[in-house]
């Protein structure tokens, strides 16, 4: 049971690795959207330094939904998606295999970069590390949800467009619980600690929830 | 039980609702006619907030149905999954643009009532920003199914994001208040204002109830116009197998 998780979630990421197109082009489209903005606003370090938590945010999340369409798309196209519908693993269990796998080579690059992308944005020395924390336990939250997003759309032709419109309403309290606790490091009436742990609570619940629903979507897909 | 499983079945269904509908209409314009009489002439203008107060008596229905019909799609959308009745299905697809059509009344009607009121269209407040929410869950549930070509494997796929949409939307309405009064003082509807005065209510309670008979007559048509719909579709590929079938043996013949 186990090895057929590990099997899976080994192949994921050897893929990620090998095919590229993955990872990489994720942080590649954060840095741009990180860039983006001082250009939008004009590049007043005061404003930049105020919202910059809440871009780092948002450019996290549209991180990672650019490449989510791939997640199971590809899997459905050479047929891997039926033998692992028909392998002894729970289909649940293929989906955190493939959902972590996700994450790892997406959410948990963006939330290391997260730092250094600060800089761009005058973020507080000491709001560095709080940040990065944020994402790292926001992010996979977004890779979940994203995972039920894309099993419901993994045998559509456009699923590429329709997909984003599906889970970035889905995404909002993420978003909402991860720039206050992002906003409250740098300074503000509330701790640190009482968002942060509500949004490891909606993580948590997105773990548990996405899981189900991706399961039961691949499941009637076939 | 057993008048639910006879109502469940498609053919029973066409006769009842057809039966039913006329009289579903009838109540709902009796009642509209009523209410927007009272609404328009009998009730005094608030001592407040003037004549916009009318606008109240689309809002309020409209906001209530937004959700009622997206709680009518959950119950659907279980009785897609859990018991796979095709009728559960057609009642999840014709609720879908009825309630996204009364959060966007809701949204547009509380716009111009805000813009006298507040002096804007548009606040990021909770209540506000959690009906907007509501509305684009509205629009992708929508929009997955039209993406999806095959109606009769469309069901499921659907029933599923509309579960997992009405998890998220208590949690958006709950944090969303939550993150408002850390940045800016909750501002509260009708704030100041008497709790709602009877000459107001019943005016109210007729017009809610008017336009959700209403909404459910409408209900009834999309589900019968999409089980025709339906019948069409099948008919229609019964008849192309069958010539498909008659050509085949002339070749052979």
């Amino acid at each position: 049971m186990s090895r057929a998780f590990l099997a899976i979630l080994k192949r994921d990421l050897t893929l990620a690795a090998r095919a590229g197109g993955g990872g990489e082009l994720a942080l590649v489209f954060f840095l741009t959207i990180v860039v983006l903005v001082p250009f939008a606003l004009g590049p007043d370090l005061n404003l930049l330094s105020r919202i910059g938590p809440a871009i780092l945010w948002l450019g996290a999340l549209l991180s990672m939904l650019i490449g989510l369409d791939r997640l199971f798309q590809g899997d459905e196209e050479d047929g891997s998606l039926d033998l692992i519908r028909g392998s002894a693993l729970p289909l649940e269990l293929a989906v955190v295999a493939k959902a972590l796998a996700y994450w790892l080579t997406t959410g948990l690059p963006l939330a290391l970069a997260a730092p250094l992308l600060g800089l761009l944005v005058a973020l507080p020395g000491e709001a560095m590390l709080p940040v990065a924390a944020t994402l790292l336990v926001g992010t996979p939250a977004l890779s979940f949800i994203g995972a039920a997003g894309a099993a419901l759309t993994a045998g559509l032709r456009r699923g590429g467009l329709i997909l984003p419109v599906l889970v970035a309403p889905l995404t909002i309290p993420v978003l909402i619980f991860g720039v206050s606790s992002a906003n409250s490091a740098v300074g503000g009436t509330i701790p640190f600690l009482t968002p942060f742990l509500i949004m490891c609570a909606l993580s948590l619940a997105a773990i548990v929830i996405g899981t189900i629903a991706a399961a039961a979507a691949l499941r009637q897909a076939e | 039980m057993a008048s639910l499983i006879d109502l469940a079945n498609p053919t029973r269904f066409m006769r009842l609702s057809g039966l039913l509908l006329p009289w579903l209409a009838g109540a709902a314009l009796l009642l509209l006619a009523v209410g927007f009489y009272l609404a328009w002439f009998v009730v005094p203008a608030d001592y407040q907030q003037g004549e916009t107060i009318r606008i109240m008596f689309v809002h309020v229905p409209a906001a209530w149905l937004a959700l009622m019909f997206y709680t009518m799609m959950a119950v659907s959308a279980l009785g897609t999954l859990v018991w796979r009745h095709p009728l559960a299905d057609v009642a999840q697809k014709a609720a879908a643009p009825i309630g996204a059509c009364f959060a966007l009344i809701c949204l547009l009607t509380g716009a111009f009532w805000g813009k006298p009121m507040w002096g804007t269209y548009w606040v990021w407040d909770a209540r506000l920003t959690s009906v907007l929410v509501l509305l684009l869950i509205y629009l992708g549930i929508i929009a997955l199914r039209r993406a999806l070509d095959e109606p009769s494997r469309a069901g499921r796929p659907v029933a599923i994001l509309t579960l997992v949409g009405f998890v998220n939307v208590p949690i958006i309405k709950f944090s969303v208040d939550w993150w408002n009064t850390l940045h800016q003082p909750a501002s509260v509807f009708r704030a100041g204002g008497p709790t709602i005065h009877p000459s107001m209510l019943w005016p109210l309670l007729i017009l809610a109830t008017g336009f959700t008979l209403l909404a459910l007559a409408l209900h009834l048509v999309a589900m019968r116009a999409e089980i025709m719909r339906r019948r069409v579709r099948t008919l229609t590929i019964l008849e192309a197998e069958r010539l498909d079938r008659l050509a085949l043996q002339g070749v052979l013949a």
